[in-house]
């Protein structure tokens, strides 16, 4: 059995992943804006990570100015765009929609603000200080967390230099998250929005512990804000693992969003239960594999993915079985050819194998059980900020690491589950510390001055 | 016992209470074929003026207000009377009434205040066969810069005058159709009974701009980059008819006055509360405009199967019965007490009440920190309803009568003694016990 190689062109995207795309058109939109009751201290906010202020933003739209909308959106959220298309909704804002009991459901918030982001303009964000200052700051990781942090402290009026280790700034948005979810380069369009204005500096292709390291930024830069996502990938630790035909799903979407070809089985397995085991899923089939099967060790109570990613995934033909641990892959001449999986059962709340082993025929495996941090970063020499019991970096309250300077944010601290728009709400925070822990220097300076004189 | 929804108005019988008033959907034949074949029980045939005919402009004649979901809610027209000969509308009258007799046919008319043409037209009318002239003393664009329309019916000497004038040269019913753009109704209504008018209908449209084309910066609807005040209608203008219905049929020197309640009708809802506040039928145009002319036979299935639920067997059983209950805010019973109450499995924690009540209100309501929802404070509440107004869920919060023991806002025993304003210690005029209408 061989691999097919595909690469996913405009024709493809266009033909399979488009369909795929959720949009509300714009009559529909602004009978679903005047369903929202405008709630005082709407539980919806209370529900977003980043406090967006929904009622509001909503009402723009009901009363004919989106653009307006996504202004409102902006002054909470600068990854408002990313936001409209990433988050699971269902279990965030919509929850808490006070529609949820009512015929008809909650307020479509998602799609909305989906609806708002397509007005998106660098003109939209609130206006910049005009003060300048001689601080500067080092952002370590363009993604989510690295690109919110180096916008607001550039609004803030500090220069921030911005250090990428890849080609292009985006980070998973641009690389690891389904391209369903991202047409019409959405990344590249809300990358070149944040980045606006003379203030930030990309600096792509500069990895920290390769071609920087955190004991020069820390002498460099009056602060530094570490959003290093997470690089390493958790391994199943089964025999047959290296075999050719297995994948860890992250790299590989980010191949395919790259335009590199990349290998389709016919027959393919995908491990794990979150949200990158269902986006590898779809999409392998909607590249062409005949037969794709989900397997998940726990229930589907348990499963990392939202109920709506799991129906996406099951209309697409996605088949999902839950109980079933991987036990190895088998090869044949350096290839895999099957997976053996144990059958369990949840007793007294813990998994336990029950039954025979089930050998499947495939030709092709993907793991989506996690990432890790990769601590190779910080270098031989110099200190590193303290990492938690889960080996991310350990931060307070206010994003501060161990280390005096030095902040972090995103999926490289743990505070919480590793959404999109979580790593903007821990930016947000950051930005506020490293904003008032510099003023305090400021003053500080300032009071030193007068001594002086 | 199906309830028997056949009227009469003023002398004229029709099978149901609900015409067409004039307007566009009764400017022809081909139009009223079609209304009496849905099951109108009469039209008011739109307005004939004399030859040579009006006319209209070819831009758009029609501007609206439209609320949720694109429903208009108010409707706002700049057209004139009928811009058609008057010769072919008597013909086309007369082929209508011949084909129909059970139907209510009435004309609408505007002439100027000139005796030889009302003794030259309304013997032709009367000869089509019609049941009855409604005069249209209320067009308050366009025709009223001529000198008619609401000019005539803004001038109670005038309104007197051309019904005394239509009465003198026809033997058929007199309806004057009354305008809204007065400052009292019942002056009208008073002049045209002085004038021998044998009924009013009322309202005729009110007098507005109905928005502003923010791009041209010209008023709607905008004619070559212009606009003109029209004619407001539709459901935004009901509770306005509403009260000059109820105004009139409540004077005392205007008893007996049959009104033909219009203004907003588009459901039985709204026909049946004209009849109780004194309406004898009922005039339709703009619900008709807006969802063609089968919306009759809801208003007549919803009509029949609400007074079948009430026991009425006619419609004498309802017109007329909210207007004892009509009065002068200083008659109010002053002692009467209600205070809000949310449904606590209901509320679904929006908040709207309290933000509403907190703001602009009497600060009665609270959140309930562990449910998320809210709670009304009786020591606070006035009774406003302001809370019931903004709740979007139906039947979560009500108003309660107390009916005993203390107002815990005022401190005061609540007592089923009422007390009206005339009646009020605080009342600086000598108060007054039988609390009669005050000089009128």
């Amino acid at each position: 059995m061989s691999l097919s190689t595909v690469i996913l062109g405009p024709e493809l995207l266009e033909a399979r992943f488009r369909p795929l795309e959720e949009a509300l058109p714009a009559s529909e939109a602004l009978t679903e804006a005047e369903r929202c009751y405008y709630c005082h201290a709407a539980p919806c906010v209370a529900a977003c990570p980043t406090d967006i202020d929904i009622p509001g933003f909503i009402r723009a739209i009901a009363v004919g100015q989106p653009a307006r909308a996504a202004e409102r959106i902006l002054q909470a959220n600068p990854l408002g765009g990313a936001c409209a298309r990433v988050c699971p909704v269902e279990t965030l804002c919509e929850q808490f929609c006070v529609r949820q009991g009512e015929e008809g459901g909650p307020v479509r918030i998602g799609l909305l603000q989906r609806l708002s982001m397509a007005q998106a303009s660098p003109d939209l964000f609130p206006a910049a200080t005009t003060v300048v200052r001689a601080q500067k700051i080092a952002v370590v990781g363009a993604g989510p967390a690295g690109l919110t942090g180096a916008h607001l402290l550039a609004r803030e009026g500090f220069a921030v230099d911005l250090f990428e280790a890849q080609a292009q700034a985006g980070g998973l948005n641009e690389s690891g998250i389904a391209a369903y979810k991202m047409l019409d380069d959405a990344a590249q369009r809300e990358v070149a929005h944040l980045l606006a204005g003379d203030r930030i500096r990309v600096r792509c292709g500069m990895a920290l512990g390769r071609d920087i390291t955190l004991a020069q930024l820390r002498s460099d830069y009056d602060a530094v804000f570490l959003a290093l996502g997470l690089q390493g990938q958790h391994r199943l630790r089964i025999p047959g693992e290296d075999l050719a035909g297995v994948f860890p799903a992250v790299p590989f979407i980010a191949w395919m969003r790259r335009g590199e070809p990349v290998p389709v089985g016919q027959k393919v397995v995908v491990v794990g239960g979150g949200m990158t085991a269902m986006d590898i899923a779809v999409q392998i089939r909607l590249l062409g594999a005949e037969e794709v099967h989900l397997c998940y060790r726990r229930g589907p109570e348990a499963m990392g993915a939202s109920a709506r990613e799991q129906r996406l995934a099951r209309d697409q033909g996605v088949r999902i079985h839950h109980y079933r641990r991987p036990l190895r892959i088998e090869g044949e001449g350096g290839d895999c050819v099957a997976i053996w999986l144990q059958p369990t059962v949840l007793q007294g709340g813990r998994c336990v194998d029950q039954g025979q082993p089930l050998r499947w025929a495939v030709d092709q495996v993907f793991t989506a059980i996690g990432q890790c941090f990769n601590p190779e970063v910080w270098g031989e020499d110099g200190a590193s900020p303290r990492l938690d019991a889960h080996g991310r970096i350990a931060v307070d309250e206010s994003f501060r690491t161990s280390l005096p300077g030095v902040w972090a944010g995103g999926d490289c601290v743990g505070r919480s589950a590793d959404l999109t728009v979580h790593a903007v709400a821990d930016a947000k925070r950051a930005v506020r510390s490293i904003r008032a822990a510099l003023r305090e220097d400021a003053t500080m300076l300032a009071g030193d001055r007068r001594h002086d004189t | 016992m199906t309830p028997d929804l056949s009227a009469e108005f003023a002398g004229i019988r029709s099978p149901n209470p609900f015409w067409l008033a004039s307007a566009p959907p009764t400017d022809r034949a081909v139009n009223v074929q079609r209304a009496f074949t849905a099951g109108w029980g009469g039209v008011v045939w739109k307005t004939l003026g004399v030859d040579p005919p009006v006319v209209n402009v070819s831009g758009p004649r029609y501007g609206f207000w439209q609320g949720d979901n694109r429903r208009v809610q108010g409707f706002s027209n700049i057209e004139l009377i009928s811009d058609r000969p008057i010769r072919i509308n008597l013909r086309e009258i007369a082929e209508i009434k011949a084909q129909w007799p059970d139907r209510a046919v009435v004309v609408s008319v505007m002439f100027p205040l000139e005796a030889s043409v009302w003794a030259e037209w309304l013997p032709r009318i009367e000869a089509t066969g019609a049941d009855g002239i409604e005069l249209n003393l209320g067009c308050p664009h366009g025709m009223s810069e001529r000198g008619m329309g609401s000019a005539m019916g803004q001038a109670p000497e005038l309104v007197e005058r051309v019904t005394r004038l239509a009465k003198a040269h026809t033997r058929l019913p007199v309806i004057v159709k009354l305008t809204p753009n007065v400052t009292d109704i019942t002056w009208s209504a008073a002049a045209a009974r002085a004038g021998g008018a044998d009924a009013v209908s009322l309202i005729n449209t009110i007098n507005s701009i109905v928005s502003v084309d923010l791009e041209r910066m010209a008023p709607m609807p905008t004619v070559d980059g212009k606009g003109t005040h029209g004619g407001y209608c539709g459901p935004a203008v009901k509770p306005i008819a509403l009260n000059m219905v109820a105004e009139i049929a409540r004077h005392p020197s205007l008893a007996g006055l049959p009104i033909s309640g219009i203004g907003g009708v588009g459901t039985w809802r709204d026909a049946a509360e004209f009849m109780a506040l004194g309406a004898t039928n009922i005039q339709v145009c703009t619900a008709a405009m807006l969802y063609g002319f089968r919306i009759v036979e809801d208003l007549v299935g919803g009509l029949r199967s609400w007074m079948t639920g009430q026991g009425h067997t006619r419609l004498e059983d309802v017109i007329g019965r909210a207007v004892p209950n009509v009065r002068d805010w200083s008659q109010l019973n002053l002692n009467f007490v209600t205070k809000a109450q949310i449904d606590a499995h209901r509320c679904i924690g929006c908040g709207r009440c309290y933000i509403a009540c907190e703001d602009t209100s009497h600060q009665a309501i609270g959140r309930v920190a562990d449910t998320g929802r809210y709670q009304v404070r009786a020591e606070d509440c006035v009774g406003c309803n302001l809370c019931v107004a903004v709740c979007p869920v139906s039947d979560c919060i009500s108003m309660e009568t107390l009916d005993s023991g203390v107002d815990p806002r005022t401190g005061v025993p609540i007592t089923t003694q009422p007390m009206n304003w005339a009646q009020h210690p605080n009342n600086p005029v000598a108060p007054c016990p039988s609390g009669e209408r005050q000089g009128d």
